[in-house]
């Protein structure tokens, strides 16, 4: 078999449609496998899904988001959720979270250009008794105060390399 | 048959049929607000719980069969209390905002917490901040004010095919959509605005232009002039009171005298004349073999939409005809505004129509603005007039009748039947066989073509041939009809069809997405039975026949699709993609 970085992403989509054409539950399956292979389901994929199995994109993009495992947008190296629940809210997350904004010049939802940080505010990550919380991949950050933003960052800004 | 007990009553009803329905039979209103009379249900809301003798849980009325023997009681204090409690849920989730709601006074959610007496907000509210999509011009959506019902989805999915809409995510952050929150103009939506029509609250609405319309009566250097279409004479009633299904064709054109409108005409004298030049599209492909059988309609907006995006290998099949309220327009804005000497860059033609996709059509490419200007100017629906009349006061159940203005007003029984689905097919029969036959046909009420089956089908001889047509409407009806056409087309054989309707709503335009809401089988029924009286009520009930529509040619268009004629009341069509994003 080639190998997949000379296939084209219609191909490689093809190929595991392909797979699981004609077996129950194939689409969920599908999805799994697209997200294994590109960290995220691409809006292009989607269509070309919708198309190749003949499955509106409206059906496609509801099993998506009936998921919270199925991601729509590309993941960063790191991805930093800000929590927002009541308790992280009432100690300040908003400035947290502001922070965080200015110190990597991107939104909610977005992700650098450099495809290092991606940043969600998410509700309750359920560790109130340490709030304000933030998320980094799996590492919980507790107490955070406005200040240390910088310093958690940069760690994470040196392993760029 | 299954027999059981409804709060003591007996009954007897085919077996499968849910309790609602059942409870209906013997006068029982089980209060619902997610199941609609036309669609599946959907178990979304709760609000028709109802006990059964002998189990611990409530069941949902709307979707649990009867069975035998069982033992249902629909209201006492706990149901009710229930209930009651269902609905301050979901008015939780939802703006108390109905003071400034288009669907004031005229919602389902509304009515329920009024019939329940809910006095108190008893949950806090969580509001989803999501901004209205006014991308279309035609219906915005307004996400905060849905409670997930599920119903447009229905719509959307399985009653129009088109699939624009979704329901995405889950529990409390599940929101209406496009695939991907893209905005609905970059989705496949054809503008048919049934979701709008079948949404319980304010959460899917029309594009509101009254606010234009009223603008332009008011400037003084706008001749304003208006039209309305078939449908609309047979619903508008409904908003004030009037009997279901009455034909208001009189009233209408006085109540649009009176708000100040100096030309009143007609959509049905257009339906006439694309009567006129389908017709002979008809027998040019029929007779004279130039060009694609079958032919195709293509009056309804939603529908050219659905088949650009859908089936654009049918592009060829398609009548290039423009609707009529497009023809009325174009005439309005050359011929009429010749006649009268008016500049038609002062002319400012609104049309009143049953129906969304218009708004949509108006703009949807350079033919519609033939005339050199935009042939018409605004587009407002049935609903929307309705509240014009009562902002200016009109009492419109008691007006006198008045006519419609010479020449653009004149109509014939075909034009009127356009409203209802088939009746575009009947009435181009109705030319089609005096053009081809030379002879008129003896029974011109076509009846295997009326009716509210999905699909119809007949062969109706015509002179030495025979003309094998189907009528379609409600746009998941397509599928049978042109996946047999394709297949023949594939093979190389005889067309399975030489004439084929479709409308995108279904009933026709009686039951549009523009219409007075509430609308169920039985009501297209009604409406479209008030057009049949209207046609019946016509000496003249040949398009071709209509003397005015042969002293426009005449006088001005020449001969039907001759260059003139060609130039403008044609138009093309083009692929289109059904994502744009
Ligand atoms: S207008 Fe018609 S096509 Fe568009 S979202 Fe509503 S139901 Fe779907
Ligand atoms: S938009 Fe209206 S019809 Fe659609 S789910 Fe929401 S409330 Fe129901
Ligand atoms: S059937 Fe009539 S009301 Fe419905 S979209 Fe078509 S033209 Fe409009
Ligand atoms: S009406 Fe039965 S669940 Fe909504």
């Amino acid at each position: 078999m080639e190998s997949t970085k000379e296939m084209s992403v219609k191909d490689q989509v093809k190929a595991i449609a392909g797979q699981w054409r004609d077996r129950e539950g194939n689409l969920i399956m599908i999805l799994h496998q697209i997200q294994g292979k590109f960290g995220y389901v691409p809006r292009e994929v989607a269509l070309l899904l919708s198309r190749e199995l003949d499955v509106p994109l409206a059906t496609i993009y509801e099993v998506i988001t009936f998921y919270n495992y199925f991601k729509l947008e590309k993941p960063g190296k790191y991805n930093i959720a800000v929590c927002m629940g009541t308790a992280c809210y009432l100690k300040g997350a908003s400035q947290i979270l502001d922070a965080v904004k200015d110190l990597l010049n991107i939104d909610e939802g977005e992700t650098t250009p450099d495809g290092m940080f991606r940043l969600d505010a998410v509700r309750c990550l359920g560790c109130c008794g340490l709030a304000p919380v933030i998320m980094i991949n799996d590492r919980i950050y507790g107490k955070v105060k406005k200040e240390q933003v910088m310093e958690i960052l940069a760690a994470y800004k040196k392993n760029k390399e | 048959m299954v027999k059981a007990r409804i709060n003591g009553i007996t009954v007897k009803v085919p077996e499968g049929t849910t309790i609602l329905d059942a409870a209906h039979k013997v006068q029982i209103k089980i209060p619902t607000l997610c199941k609609h009379p036309d669609l599946r249900a959907t178990g979304a809301c709760g609000v028709c719980i109802v006990k059964i003798k002998g189990s611990q849980k409530m069941v949902r009325a709307c979707c649990t069969p009867l069975e035998e023997n069982m033992e249902i009681t629909t209201h006492d204090p706990e149901i009710v209390a229930v209930r009651r409690s269902v609905i301050e849920l979901i008015l939780s989730r939802h703006p108390n905002e109905c003071l400034t709601c288009g669907r004031n006074q005229n919602c389902e959610l509304q009515k329920l917490a009024s019939d329940f007496g809910v006095r108190r907000e008893s949950f806090p509210q969580y509001l989803p901040d999501i901004k209205p999509d006014t991308s279309t011009g035609t219906i915005v959506l307004e996400p905060r004010k849905c409670i997930s019902c599920g119903r447009c989805i229905t719509v959307c999915q399985e009653m129009q095919n088109v699939w624009a809409l979704s329901m995405l995510e889950r529990g409390i952050d599940t929101r209406i959509s496009p695939a991907g929150d893209i905005s609905l103009a970059d989705s496949p939506c054809v503008n048919c605005g049934q979701c709008s029509a079948h949404c319980p609250t304010g959460a899917i609405f029309e594009n509101d232009e009254t606010a234009k319309v009223w603008q332009a009566l008011q400037d003084e250097n706008k001749y304003c002039i208006v039209e309305i279409a078939p449908a609309v004479r047979v619903a508008i009633g409904e908003a004030f009171g009037l009997p279901l299904g009455q034909n208001c064709t009189g009233k209408l054109y006085t109540a649009l005298r009176r708000m100040g409108f100096e030309a009143v005409f007609d959509t049905n004298f257009g339906a006439d004349v694309t009567i006129v030049e389908e017709a002979h599209e008809f027998v040019e492909r029929f007779v004279h073999k130039k060009g694609a059988l079958p032919l195709i309609t293509s009056c309804c907006p939603a529908w050219v939409d659905f088949m650009e995006k859908f089936y654009p290998d049918m592009i060829e099949h398609f009548s290039s005809c423009k609707s009529p309220h497009q023809i009325v327009g174009v005439l309005s804005k050359t011929y009429y505004a010749r006649k009268k000497r008016l500049d038609p860059a002062n002319a400012y033609v609104v049309s009143v129509m049953p129906c969304t996709a218009k708004k949509y059509e108006i703009k949807r490419s350079g033919e519609m603005f033939a005339s050199g200007h935009q042939d018409i100017d605004v587009s407002i629906t049935t609903r929307e007039l309705g509240r014009m009349i009562k902002q200016a006061g009109i009492d419109f159940a008691s007006l006198p009748d008045e006519e419609s203005d010479h020449i653009l007003g004149e109509y014939s029984g075909a034009g009127t039947i356009f409203g209802v689905t088939g009746g575009v097919m009947e009435a181009a029969l109705r030319t089609a066989y005096d053009y081809i036959t030379g002879g008129k046909l003896k029974n011109i009420d076509f009846e295997n073509v009326r009716g509210l089956a999905g699909v119809k089908e007949g062969a109706v001889p015509v002179g030495s041939h025979t003309v094998k047509v189907a009528v379609a409407h409600g746009l998941r009806n397509v599928e049978a009809v042109l996946s047999k056409v394709r297949l023949a087309k594939a093979r190389g054989e005889e067309p399975p069809y030489h004439f084929i309707e479709v409308m995108a709503c279904p009933g026709g335009c009686v039951g549009g997405g523009g219409q007075p809401y509430g609308v169920t089988d039985e009501l297209r029924v009604k409406r479209g039975k008030g057009l049949y009286k209207d046609d019946e009520a016509h000496t003249m009930r040949y398009s071709h026949e209509n003397p005015w529509v042969k002293k426009v040619y005449q006088d001005f268009l020449g001969e039907p699709l001759g260059t003139k004629a060609k130039e403008l009341l044609h138009a093309a069509y083009k692929a289109r993609p059904e994502y744009k994003k």
